[in-house]
């Protein structure tokens, strides 16, 4: 599998990239076409995500064999550390962008279409009747009469101190269960290691599902959803990247679970574990901001 | 190094994998070096023919060949494929080929993922390139994507939106990579004061890559939902503002500039010294000046926007903040010249276009300070005079970067010299015909003529018609290129390791062409071995 030069690691050439970049290529035009209506779309779509998971599978495979094989150096271990932390950053800058739309909303462009600064004349000619509020429940269009309005009315808005509350709680918690299973590994107590795992797994599950839970109440009793204007933009938006966040850090400590259940990684080197523990700890992070700015400020 | 020598089996070192494989399974820094530059010469071209249907439909007032719709989708789309398919690619591929090298390692830190951030390119321009055939047209409103414009086209938006998420996955991984493999993989003795230039702009650019990508895949995925789930973000019926959008494209966009230029600077600073036989003046103030643009970058976003409606405060902000960074762009030019002071100068290929870099750079960066003033930048917005002003920075700036890194190590890469007479033929026909292209550009914006608009007043037609002229002229010229590069590779003088009688630093190290993988054990660098 690996090719040695003096003191480097390089891997041999591989077909994982180039699979990776086709299903990349299938899975985006499958989701074009879905979005043009195209009658095509589920099933290029459903190709391209196998694909994708084809190519995760086999690529890691690859990468974890080499790292049984015991190919790897610390100089590609700290390659990477390099990688992981990066990638993250990269995260945070999405999540910014996100974060950025919510605090320009709220901070600036609702107030100005309901008059304040330089907003005057917009609110005076576009809409008159517009109160500047947050969470803006009656959306700049409602309040011109005899008009169709093209978004819809919600009742209220989730309270932070329900199920948000609870799933602050449950992240925070799973937060430290996989800090206890890193600790239970480097005290090679592969025991102790499985079920906090385990625990992680089921904590990022439930979290899941109660956010699940919420927007279901959110879309049938209460009629917030992501046609209500930009309180419901940036609330889907927001959460929902999180919650798409939690189900890839969850499968990914899922795949940890199951690769230490069958023995791999040791006290020493197991950088898979810490890569996936800090995304965790990422993923943690962005829920306070989302629980402080989008649920309870 | 510890020695983790693994599975040593077989291998003699300059065993190269064969076949249509070897590109397409690579794990090989200097193939997907010469992957991405290819790459990026084809799209340069594609772009180009963009920019020749642009200035035929210019060359007189009037409808001539194109409907306006199309004439839109070839400035729209003509930005995307220069930036995004020929400069970047450029860039990226340039530093495969040289960072390892110049660094002392034998590949990057990721092979595999490198060839990952190449092949997406293919992929993702297919997809951008095949709207062209779709109901609706190809996007046309402009490359920055403006809401509620862009909402108007048909079946390519979810293209153009995906083509963009799939063209920053692969910037991001080939960023990431970069940084791990300057931070990880240095040689002993390589300090990062110690590096050359071109790695330290490469590194800052990776840095603003990561940072700002990410921020426009945000941007067009709220597109994407306003256009198909409802949202409105962009939308003030909703709550939302089309302003919002301009703000987080800029916030990525202005870095963007920044990502496209630097590479170029760190170019130049390793050619400037080598034919002037001096080293370079002010290394270290290089480095932070590199830094300092880098940083200010993300607060000068909303000079874009000075005529969107911001309060005034915000235009103060903005024109003081873009004021500032010509502090540390001026402190590079100096560098330069100072570089280039009593040398003992001699004017081969790479430094007569280096040089062209540090004339023409200029006249884009004294235009760019122009508009940086808001109320001058009110009479200016959307005019040819941007058009010039980006043009002069984009072209006779980062793209002859470019073209000098390219004469300059393409001696590494081939180990033949290229023809120094066709290389100056190419230099002085595109000097010549982009000024006759570009500089008219100024006159016309300053008389009020608007950008991205397929007619124009018949007092605008003269000068339309020198810069059609110099179009043309210049994408000639670029076949020129393509000679000298295609004749240099199948063969010609053979160079010597050094190539250059005043280059120093490891590149010259290495024989030329260098071995398959570069640096199979790690050299050790002294202050002697370092950069020049």
């Amino acid at each position: 599998m690996s090719d040695a030069h003096g003191a480097y690691f390089i891997p041999e050439p591989s077909r994982w990239p180039l699979v990776g970049s086709i299903s990349l290529f299938i899975t985006f035009i499958g989701g074009a076409l879905l979005l043009n209506q195209s009658d095509a779309g589920t099933l290029v779509l459903s190709i391209g995500l196998l694909s994708l998971a084809y190519m995760f599978f086999g690529w890691f495979s690859d990468v974890i064999k080499e790292s049984m094989a015991g190919s790897y150096n610390k100089q590609v271990d700290i390659s990477f550390r390099w990688g992981m932390s990066w990638f993250i950053f990269s995260e945070v800058m999405f999540f910014a962008a996100f974060f950025g739309a919510l605090y320009y909303a709220r901070v600036l462009s609702v107030p100005w279409l309901g008059g304040e600064g330089s907003g005057l004349a917009t609110n005076q000619f576009l809409w008159p009747e517009f109160q500047a509020v947050w969470p803006l429940i009656t959306t700049p269009d409602m309040t011109a009469e005899g008009i169709f309005t093209q978004f819809t009315a919600f009742k209220e808005t989730i309270p932070a101190w329900g199920i948000p509350a609870v799933n602050t709680a449950i992240l925070l918690t799973s937060g430290a269960t996989i800090t206890f299973a890193h600790w239970a590994l480097k005290k090679e107590q592969r025991t102790a290691l499985c079920i906090w795992l385990a625990a992680t797994v089921i904590l990022g599950a439930v979290f899941v599902y109660l956010q699940a839970e919420e927007y279901i109440h959110a879309y049938n009793d209460l009629s917030l959803t992501l046609n209500s204007g930009i309180y419901g933009s940036t609330f889907f938006m927001l959460t929902g990247f999180h919650g798409f966040h939690v189900t890839m850090g969850a499968i990914m400590i899922l795949v940890i679970l199951l690769r230490s259940m069958k023995g791999h990684f040791s006290a020493k080197d197991h950088f898979a574990f810490e890569g996936v523990a800090w995304y965790w700890h990422f993923v943690d992070v962005v829920w306070l901001g989302l629980f402080i700015f989008v649920y309870w400020i | 190094m510890s020695e983790a020598v693994i599975h040593d089996d077989h291998h003699d070192h300059d065993h190269k994998p064969t076949g249509i494989g070897r590109w397409l399974f690579s794990t090989n820094h200097k193939d997907i070096g010469t992957m991405y530059m290819v790459f990026a010469l084809i799209m340069f071209f594609i772009g180009g023919a963009m920019a020749l249907v642009i200035r035929a439909e210019l060359f007189q007032p009037g409808l001539q060949y194109v409907d306006p719709q199309f004439f839109n989708s070839m400035t729209t789309v003509h930005a995307l494929v220069m930036i995004f398919g020929a400069v970047m690619p450029a860039g990226v591929g340039l530093a495969n080929w040289m960072i390892p090298i110049m660094i002392g390692a034998p590949d990057m830190a990721m092979p595999r993922m490198n060839n990952m951030s190449f092949w997406i390119l293919p992929f993702a321009f297919t997809l951008l390139l095949s709207t062209f055939f779709m109901q609706g047209g190809a996007p046309a409103g402009g490359w920055t994507m403006y809401p509620p414009l862009v909402l108007q086209l048909g079946d390519a938006l979810p293209f153009l939106i995906f083509a963009v998420h799939f063209l920053g996955v692969s910037s991001i991984m080939g960023a990431i990579n970069i940084i791990a493999t300057v931070f990880n993989m240095r040689a002993p003795g390589m300090t990062f004061m110690r590096l050359p230039l071109f790695v330290w702009t490469w590194i800052i650019t990776a840095f603003l890559l990561i940072a700002s990508m990410p921020v426009l895949a945000g941007a067009v995925t709220m597109l994407l939902t306003d256009a198909y789930f409802g949202t409105s973000f962009f939308n003030a019926a909703g709550g939302g503002d089309p302003v919002l959008f301009q703000h987080i494209f800029w916030f990525f966009g202005h870095p963007e500039v920044y990502i496209l230029v630097l590479p170029s600077f760190g170019i130049i600073s390793q050619i400037i010294p080598t034919f002037s036989r001096k080293p370079l003046f002010g290394y270290a103030s290089m480095v932070y000046a590199t830094a300092a643009i880098a940083f200010l970058s993300f607060f000068v976003w909303a000079h874009h926007m000075f005529t969107v409606g911001m309060p005034l405060t915000g235009e103060l902000f903005f024109m003081y903040a873009t004021m500032s960074i010509a502090v540390p762009t001026g402190v590079k030019i100096f560098n330069w010249m100072a570089t280039m002071w009593r040398g003992s100068m001699t004017f081969e290929t790479p430094m007569l276009f280096s040089i062209g870099v540090l004339f023409m750079f200029s006249i884009g960066g004294f235009t760019g300070v122009m508009m940086g003033i808001t109320p001058v930048d009110f009479q200016y917005h959307d005019t040819y005079f941007i058009v010039a002003h980006f043009h002069y920075v984009l072209v006779p700036g980062i793209i002859y970067g470019i073209f000098a890194g390219v004469y300059y190590w393409l001696p590494k890469w081939t180990g033949n010299m290229y023809d120094e007479k066709l290389g100056k033929l190419h230099f002085w026909t595109s000097t010549i015909s982009v000024n006759v292209l570009f500089f008219p550009m100024h006159f016309l914006g300053l008389a009020g003529m608007p950008r991205r608009i397929p007619d124009y007043n018949v007092q605008f037609t003269d000068w339309n018609q020198v810069a059609s002229v110099g179009g043309f002229a210049f994408g000639l010229s670029q076949l020129i290129l393509v000679w000298v590069v295609i004749k240099c590779v199948r063969g010609g003088e053979k160079a010597t390791d050094q190539v250059w009688e005043g280059a120093h630093g490891l590149e010259w190290t290495l024989s030329s062409p260098p071995p398959f993988h570069s640096f199979t054990t790690p050299p050790q660098v002294t202050d002697a071995t370092a950069h020049s």
